[in-house]
């Protein structure tokens, strides 16, 4: 296996989609579940917590969207 | 098969280069314009056809502003930057799965010596540029409603803050954090059409017939939901700027 451009793009396009996309699903999911809880204590708040969460969801997932566009360019540019 | 983050050129106009990603917002811009004009003409007080469907959803997105805002007044204020932003990003983003969309075009010759297929359209939201246009407008947006709402002197001391150094530094981050804003917003929407683009692309090169059907469907729900996002996220940032600041 040779050290050449195409390797290198390979091995660290693939090193920053696991890392890129596995941290921000543990977070989403840890998110979520957190917003379950809060609705499962008090049903009456479930609009606000509702929409908290589709917030927080949006967030953790754009930087999950870094990491993919960093990968690409990584990989084809 | 070629991608090309930057969209590519198609032709000149007095000088300055149209690329395919802005003739494909043009489109959009005619699209939504000609929507308009039909679904208005000739309005009735109990809406048949065209104009029942579009008060339809105009209805839908002002009960969601009003379920953040919870103040008419607010959603009156609100209702046509951030319906407009909705509208422009789903429409474009529908329209990017169109038959033509990056599949018609002209053979150009790349600096490698090879030729690659350099289409008419391409998604509107997969050119960085776009994307970036829309971000500042809707920051720039948020800031001129606090403005609005709280005087020029009033929103200045949220980022301005002498009283303490302590908040001096807090108002000093609050600058940086609405640059971020504008950053988060253009990319996580370049990343997400961009991003489908390329699988798109990818999947016809290896399987033309049938595969890409599920892969079409994602990207129906991901344009739907990314103009949902971008959508309720300047809802949420003018809503935050047009509250007063707390003291402490």
């Amino acid at each position: 296996m040779e050290l050449t451009k195409e390797s290198l793009q390979i091995v660290f396009a693939s090193a920053t989609i696991i890392l890129g996309t596995g941290i921000p699903a543990f977070a989403i999911g840890k998110i979520a579940s957190t917003g379950l809880e809060a609705i499962g204590r008090n049903p009456e708040a479930a609009g606000d917590v509702k929409s908290t969460m589709i917030l927080g969801v949006a967030f953790a997932e754009a930087i999950a969207i870094y990491a993919l566009v960093v990968a690409l360019i990584i990989k084809f540019v | 098969m070629h991608i090309s983050i930057a969209a590519e050129t198609v032709t000149h106009f007095l000088g300055l280069p149209i690329s395919n990603s802005l003739v494909a917002s043009f489109l959009t811009t005619i699209v939504l314009v000609s929507i308009s004009y039909f679904a208005t003409k000739n309005l009735k007080e109990v809406p048949k056809g065209i104009q029942n469907v579009f008060e339809m959803i105009i209805e839908s997105l002002y009960n969601m502003i009003q379920d953040v805002t919870d103040d008419r007044k607010k959603t009156h204020n609100f209702f046509p930057v951030v319906a407009t932003i909705f509208l422009f990003v789903i429409v474009s983003n529908w329209m990017g799965l169109l038959p033509g969309f990056a599949t018609i075009g002209f053979y150009e010759e790349v600096e490698g010596g090879h030729e690659v297929l350099v289409s008419f359209l391409r998604s509107a939201n997969s050119d960085l540029n776009t994307t970036i246009a829309i971000a500042v407008i809707s920051v720039m947006s948020t800031q001129i409603m606090g403005i609005a709402a709280l005087g020029f002197i009033k929103y200045s001391k949220k980022f301005l803050n002498f009283s303490s150094p302590i908040a001096f530094f807090i108002g000093i981050l609050e600058i940086v954090s609405e640059i971020a804003k504008m950053i988060s917003f253009s990319f996580r929407l370049f990343g997400n059409i961009f991003a489908g683009e390329v699988l798109l692309t990818v999947i016809m090169t290896i399987a033309p017939f049938v595969a890409p059907l599920p892969f079409m469907a994602m990207e129906l729900f991901v344009g739907f939901i990314q103009a949902l996002v971008f959508a309720m996220l300047t809802l949420v940032f003018m809503n935050m700027a047009v509250m007063p600041h707390e003291e402490h």
